[in-house]
């Protein structure tokens, strides 16, 4: 089925494309329903909201530019444990904490793209798990460092303008970390419509075509994975402010693991896949949490292989699937 | 003899034992392309059928391995079957999460059935102790070990080299389009030696609960080192899986031994800069 | 100034005991239009690899107009002008025409790196993609994804895709391989409009296009040059007819 001559300008058509939809709307409108409707679960809340943060920094590498990483989690505590040392250090402002964790997780994310731009398939797997495992160990053998085992003592977050406080109520930290995540969303939102965005699909769609249009593929790449490091690393610091304790797990391969199933559930490619799919596995991990971590594990890997066999674009691909089916059915 | 030599032994036992689990991994990876990180679950399983005759029905360990061996190509042909073949053309990511929730539901079984702990194990009197040679004491499973693992070796490059079978072999793995068009069994080929590497990742956990234990998460600790000497060695390279798994094994009991508080690190490091200098492994096609 | 769009210079390249380009030495003048022709595995796509910076030759030089373009990386060569399409669609599947088309032009045009403005902040460059896709009769179709299009309209894409980058040498692998004869009409009409500016070098074995579109033709057998010359010369030449000999009537050279 052809159509007619598009009456429009083809610019005009794209940004229809681009345009805020109302589900959109709706969805950040329903973030702010855990303030008044579930106040006893807003530490939780501000996990989720730190956790999808996390998994929208992997989207935009895994989803939107094609590169597998199972060690993603590096950055995430390079940003932890940043801000949990200033803090344990004497400087517990939460802001600037922030924009430390942004620098040391984007220095180390842009020293570490010059290897992640040059690999692919299997090469690639195996670096970026050796990446997060021998940050793993390094982290556990610098004890006198990074509290080894047990993790950093002594970190106490300031409040944040002086006004703020982060109590156990969690109001401050839901606010602080939902306010983060919608400001970098919106951030990444427009990157992913930009050129850049384009080239990143590119990328993902045909890396081997992308050199024969003239494309810098490794510096496409390494400018990419370097802000998702700093994105990661905003959401480790988040994670040590709102919480005050950083410990190994914070770059380990459980995390890494994690965040790469919960972004599989929710979509990945579409920005709000790993959000969804971050509230989806943390409510389940949260009401499954008196159930033995082995038996977590048998289900997650029963999900793994039904989403990967019936559901491959997750759960926002599934939708968008049905959504199409039903218009064409009307 | 200085005690390197007994690193060295140690660590010559503890790299067969890899090889053994990772060269069916290598061969079928460079055929087929398809990354089936299930493949310790395979070894595993045939560690708990071994554990299991022996334990609950008596069996004499010996008698044990055969068995391991069929249990895992056995059951590596049915998954194969159900699953697998859909996904010789999906992503490198579908394939990774399938094998993986593969790995995580079978270790969730596991523990279901056997519980967390560590399986308790008997060697035959014959294969315990150890012999005094030449001023060092070597355990007599691992000589065993190394003999065993040897003549699986010797068997495994004369049939490659030697036989039709691994002339088709070598051909799929290099040019799988070409070997189709010579009207090779391309996909006939591949389920045999799928179900053949996988009985000796089988072989290999039964063999290695007398070394390294057996538990549930013994599917995802050795996980990590198969990839490492696949990686390493190069795809669809019986060479390059014994060269990278010889390479660390030793390492890896050399640290042990000399550099305890470095631990891991240090093979993780020479992995990521042995992959940088040669993305395909060592002796992987180019 | 030279006159020479592209030279290659004692290219050679074996994979281990296999030679598949020995001694290739070419050159080709501004403007013309150059079809590489030869039976099957003669090493013509591994040319086009080695020129394009795909493959590294053992040895020799590519010359790139005045530059000498051995050591350069892929993408570097389009940015002088040296483009090619593939055989086998080598194409962006979940973009859009539009899209795919679009993101070659701003790459050529080097705005591919900014992440801070929107994409239709680009008039310009959407514009000129829809330009370049309605010469190739595509602007009706450039909004669906590119998995969804005919075969024959996919070639047109890998046609449109290369001429974004705004080539001076364009190398065309087999650009009619795979279309059915109801959708040939507008390829070979695009491959006709080419501009005469650019210097086209395609690989075919279909004997019509090479007898229409070319003006000189190159034999390849076995990684070397046979022979090189007018159409009409080849077509004469009694080593061509031999290794051609027990081709279909089609592709056969009368």
């Amino acid at each position: 089925m052809t159509s007619e001559a598009i009456p429009v300008r083809p610019v005009q058509y794209l940004q229809a494309q681009m345009r805020w939809r109302w589900s959109e709307a709706a969805f950040w409108l329903a973030t702010l329903l855990p303030l008044v409707l579930t106040p006893n679960y807003l530490v939780l809340a501000s996990q989720i909201a730190i956790t999808a943060l996390f998994a929208l920094s992997l989207d935009l590498i895994l989803g939107f530019s094609g590169i597998v990483s199972l060690g993603h989690a590096a950055y995430f505590g390079v940003g932890a444990y940043t801000a949990g040392l200033l803090s344990k250090w004497g400087w517990g402002e939460p802001l600037t904490a922030l924009v430390a964790a942004a620098i040391a997780a984007g220095l180390f994310g842009y020293v570490t793209s010059f290897i992640v731009a040059r690999f692919r398939h299997l090469a690639l797997i195996m670096i970026t798990l050796g990446i997060g495992l021998v940050l793993q160990e390094a982290a556990n053998s610098a004890g006198w460092l990074t509290g080894g085992f047990d993790g950093l003592q002594g970190i106490h977050t300031w409040r944040i303008f002086g006004r703020f406080r982060f109590d156990l109520y969690g109001y401050t930290a839901y606010g602080y970390s939902l306010a983060g995540l919608f400001v970098i969303f919106l951030i990444a939102r427009r990157l992913i419509h930009s050129p850049f965005g384009l080239a990143l699909r590119g990328i993902r769609e045909n890396g081997l075509r992308m050199p024969a249009i003239g494309a810098p593929v490794h510096s496409h790449i390494q400018t990419i994975y370097t802000i998702a490091a700093i994105i990661a690393g905003i959401a480790g610091a988040m994670l040590a402010e709102t919480t005050e304790t950083v410990s190994l797990e914070a770059l380990g391969f459980q995390r890494s693991a994690d965040v790469l199933v919960m972004l599989i559930l929710g979509g990945t490619g579409r920005l709000y896949g790993g959000l969804i799919g971050a509230v989806v596995y943390m409510v389940a991990r949260d009401q499954f949490s008196g159930l033995n971590p082995q038996y977590w594990y048998f289900w997650i890997g029963l999900l793994l292989i039904a989403v990967v066999t019936l559901l491959p674009n997750g759960i926002l691909g599934g939708l968008a699937h049905l959504a199409r089916r039903l218009k064409v059915a009307s | 003899m200085p005690p390197v030599f007994g690193v060295l032994f140690d660590g010559f036992a503890y790299g067969m034992l890899l090889f053994l689990m990772s060269v069916g991994l290598s061969v079928t990876l460079g055929m087929m392309n398809f990354v089936n990180l299930a493949h310790c679950s395979f070894a595993m399983l045939g560690g708990y059928v071994a554990i299991t005759l022996m334990n609950a029905f008596g069996w004499p360990f010996l008698a044990t391995l055969p068995v391991a061996f069929i249990a895992a190509a056995a059951a590596s042909v049915v998954l194969e079957r159900i699953f697998f073949r859909r996904f010789y053309n999906a992503s490198d990511l579908d394939q990774c999460l399938l094998t993986i929730g593969i790995v995580f539901v079978s270790i969730a079984a596991a523990a279901y059935i056997y519980g967390t702990d560590q399986q308790p194990m008997q060697l035959p009197p014959y294969l315990r102790g150890s012999i005094a040679f030449m001023g060092l004491d070597l355990a007599v499973y691992r000589l065993f070990l190394i003999a065993t693992a040897l003549l699986i070796t010797i068997a495994l490059v004369v049939m490659v080299e030697a036989t039709r079978f691994g002339a088709q072999v070598r051909a799929a793995v290099n040019n799988q389009r070409m070997a189709r068009g010579l009207g090779i069994n391309v996909d006939g080929l591949f389920a045999i030696t799928f179900a053949l590497g996988s009985g000796l990742a089988g072989l290999g956990g039964a063999l290695a609960i007398a070394m390294l234990g057996l538990d549930p998460q013994f599917a995802l600790t050795y996980l990590i080192y198969v990839l490492i000497v696949v990686s390493v060695g190069g795809l669809g390279s019986i060479f390059g899986s014994f060269a990278a798994a010889m390479l660390l094994g030793f390492s890896d009991m050399a640290g042990k031994y000399y550099v305890p508080a470095i631990g891991a690190f240090l093979i993780y490091l020479v992995m990521i800069v042995l992959l940088m200098w040669r993305p395909s492994g060592l002796f992987g096609r180019r | 100034m030279s006159a020479n769009a592209l030279a290659t210079h004692g290219l050679n390249k074996n994979f281990g005991s296999l030679v598949v380009a020995s001694d290739i030495e070419l050159v080709l003048p501004q403007g013309v239009r150059y079809a590489l022709i030869g039976p099957n595995g003669a090493g013509k796509t591994t040319l086009i690899n080695m020129m394009t910076g795909m493959l590294q030759p053992d040895a020799g030089r590519i010359v790139l107009g005045d530059d000498d373009i051995t050591a350069l990386p892929p993408e570097q060569r389009v940015r002088l002008g040296l483009v090619r399409t593939f055989q086998i669609n080598a194409l962006f599947p979940h973009l859009t025409a539009l899209e795919s088309v679009t993101l070659a032009v701003c790459e050529r045009r080097k705005v591919a790196r900014t992440w801070w403005r929107q994409l239709t902040a680009y008039g310009d460059e959407i514009d000129e993609a829809y330009d370049i896709l309605s010469a190739l009769t595509l602007a009706p179709v450039c909004h669906r994804p590119t998995r969804e299009l005919a075969y024959g309209q996919q070639r047109l894409v890998e046609i449109a895709l290369a001429l974004a980058t705004r080539p001076k040498v364009l190398l065309l692998d087999e650009p009619a391989a795979g279309v059915p004869r109801e959708e040939s009409r507008d390829l070979f009409a695009a491959i006709a409009g080419l501009s005469r500016d650019i210097t086209v070098l395609f690989i075919e074995h279909d004997m019509d296009l090479v007898f229409r579109f070319a003006s000189r033709v190159i034999v390849m057998v076995g990684g070397r040059v046979l022979v090189e010359g007018a159409p009409a010369e080849i077509a004469a030449d009694p080593r061509v007819r031999a290794v051609y000999l027990g081709k279909t009537r089609h592709e056969a050279v009368s």
